[in-house]
């Protein structure tokens, strides 16, 4: 077992990669100006809708296409250039790509022989590999005749088995259904862990970046629009994509009047004013959006910072949402976890007032 | 309840179906039949005997060219099989170049030819080279068939490579397999059942080509279609039906085999 502690060591270094398909004023710009830089031991995910660029970067970091302009470095040296079989980089492929004439103990070996490794530490190496995914017993079974999460476990199994510095995983959890794909979640968790390798994981679900993560990019039309930590990027959206592509979010518009020690105040068309996180570059003045997570938003008694109708109260079980109209006619949502049994004591048609929780509400760009 | 529309159930379907496998099979029973007939005719029954089967095997003639069949048949399938294999390779995993498609049409042009056209540019071709080299061995005959049977080799290997998973060699490469070593490993296993049939078909084809051969092959080159063809100038025995009937059950086996053989293997 190796250690896991994340270092500031860059694995992967993107800078700058450009990819466009066509040439001039058509040309599809599919990864534009991409620069990040992916620490050695960390679980980084790309995380974007389907067509953002994130399957693009994948790629040229495995070697499978070639960025346009910029480079990649791997602990340091350039690989940009270089085919896949001189990387040492591992994929697992969203469709696993098992060699289906091969038998899972044949598939794991791959990589090993393919490195030339002599007989008795490829043998050794596949057992450790397919215990380490616990597929022991079906290493002489053909991979055409085993389920999706076994044949998953496999191509995990194959990837590791060469001991890449970075094993790249394309969307691997989405042909599972919903119990298994959580139940690989945590073994992809435990894997790396356990194994000390950087993972750069591709994903279009923001719950799943959001509970297996250390860092997540979120990328967006070929760009990335903001790199942090799962809390971060949650709380602190520094963009109005990321705000509603992750979670649950209020937008309100309101007139800035300077920033100070990175907060600001806003005030609203209803003329009621709230104190919001800005960044140092936010414009100094002006109409701005900035967002406020429904749970962070509480009814309260007394004035509180916004006021509104409540329009629809909906029960969700473990919480309650209430659709409110604010006094300046924005729409506006307010989550209240159900601490009691004894229900909501709000209704519809009542008008609330409404508390923001301190720094939680946030400038985003537009 | 009114049903979809369905051929069976127009008029005169059945009828046309018997007609045309009557037309397909029947000569060929006939043939069969009277290959084990022990009277000299192939129209006269005179009772059940294996006497031409004996005549057409101790027939010296008939060994030669049977054994030059099956020469130029292995030869030239194999070879025509390596040059398909080659052309699928290069027409499907290369990336796109200017004239691919070019080369695509180029590759299936012999299929369009008239055989008599190219057995006649052939004979041209053969003369003047008999005559310059002094050779006139069955390496003419070898070439030609190759030529002939490479657009036939290649369309099975092509749809099999077409077929294929791309990501499987993009997996390969990405586990450490230089170009040569991912196609030994992965993509010559997968496409073998291609190049099997791919063979198979070449091999019946070369078996069975009469006008080519017939304009190309130099005195004493006959192979068994085209000595058949000869004997059958000179009037029809039974002894033709006997060896009609051993090259049928020859060809049945071979295209049996190449089913079972594609069926397994997806």
């Amino acid at each position: 077992m190796k250690n896991t502690t994340i270092s500031d060591d860059c694995a992967v270094d993107i800078r700058a990669v450009r990819k466009a398909y066509g040439a001039g004023e058509s040309a599809f710009v599919a990864l534009d100006n991409a620069t990040v830089s992916v620490r050695e031991n960390e679980f980084f995910t790309l995380l974007g809708p389907s067509g953002c660029g994130k399957t693009t970067l994948l790629r040229m970091i495995a070697g499978f296409d070639y960025p346009t302009s910029g480079e990649i470095l791997l602990n340091g040296s350039d690989i940009t250039s270089l085919p896949p079989f001189q990387r040492p980089v591992n994929t697992v492929f969203q469709n696993y790509a098992l060699f289906p004439h091969m038998t899972v103990a044949e598939n794991v070996a791959f990589g090993l022989e393919a490195l030339g490794k002599p007989r008795t530490e490829v043998k050794a190496r596949v057992a450790e590999m397919l215990r380490l995914v616990q597929l022991e017993h079906l290493a002489g079974r053909r991979t055409n005749q085993m389920s999706g999460g076994q044949q998953q476990r496999v191509a995990l199994a194959r990837a590791l088995a060469p001991q890449p510095k970075v094993l790249l995983l394309d969307e691997p959890l989405s042909a599972l259904d919903y119990k298994l794909r959580k139940e690989m979640q945590s073994e992809l968790k435990r894997l790396q862990y356990e194994t000390g390798i950087t993972f750069i994981f591709v994903t279009h679900d923001q719950e799943e970046a959001l509970t297996m993560s250390d860092r997540i990019a979120v990328m967006s039309a070929g760009r990335i629009l903001q790199i942090g930590t799962p809390r971060e990027i949650y709380n602190r959206p520094a963009d109005r994509f990321v705000a509603s592509f992750i979670g649950e979010t209020n937008f309100l518009t309101g007139a800035l009047h300077g920033v100070a020690n990175g907060k600001a105040k806003i005030t609203l068309k209803s003329g009621q004013s709230v104190v919001v996180n800005a960044a140092s570059d936010a414009p100094a003045s002006g109409d701005v959006t900035f967002i406020v997570r429904p749970e962070h938003a509480s009814v309260v008694e007394g004035s509180g910072d916004l006021r509104g109708i409540v329009e629809k109260v909906v029960y969700f079980g473990t919480d309650t949402h209430l659709h409110l109209r604010l006094s300046g006619g924005e729409a506006f949502t307010v989550r209240q976890q159900n601490g009691s049994v004894s229900g909501s004591a709000v209704e519809a048609g009542q008008a609330v007032a409404v508390a923001i929780a301190e720094g939680a509400a946030q400038v985003v760009r537009a | 309840m009114r049903k979809g529309f369905s051929v069976r159930h127009q008029p005169g379907f059945t009828a046309i179906a018997i007609a045309c496998f009557a037309l397909l099979y029947l000569p060929v029973v006939t043939l069969v039949v009277y290959a084990f007939n022990s009277a000299p005719s192939v129209a006269a029954w005179g009772g059940f005997s294996l006497h031409w089967f004996e005549v057409a095997l101790t027939n010296s003639d008939v060994i030669d060219a049977s054994v030059r069949s099956f020469q130029i048949a292995t030869v030239a399938a194999t070879l025509a099989t390596v040059f398909a294999t080659m052309a699928a390779l290069a027409t499907t995993r290369t990336r796109r170049y200017r004239g691919q498609t070019f080369i695509y049409a180029f590759i299936n042009q012999p299929l369009m030819v008239p055989e008599i056209v190219t057995a006649v540019a052939l004979l041209i071709i053969v003369a003047q080279l008999k005559a310059v080299t002094g050779y006139s061995g069955l390496g003419y005959l070898i070439a030609a068939h190759t030529a002939f049977c490479i657009p036939f080799a290649y369309l099975p290997i092509r749809a099999r490579l077409e077929n294929m998973d791309l990501s499987l060699e993009r997996a390969a490469a990405d586990l450490y397999a230089k170009p040569l070593y991912t196609f030994r490993r992965v993509t010559l296993p997968l496409l073998w059942p291609g190049i099997l049939g791919a063979f198979m078909l070449a091999f019946v084809l070369s078996l069975d080509d009469v006008v080519i051969t017939e304009f190309v092959k130099s005195g004493g080159q006959d192979t068994l279609p085209t000595y058949m063809l000869g004997q059958i100038r000179r009037g029809i025995t039974p002894e033709m039906n006997a060896i009609s009937t051993a090259f049928l059950l020859l060809s049945v086996v071979i295209v049996t085999l190449f089913f079972v053989v594609s069926r397994k293997c997806t």
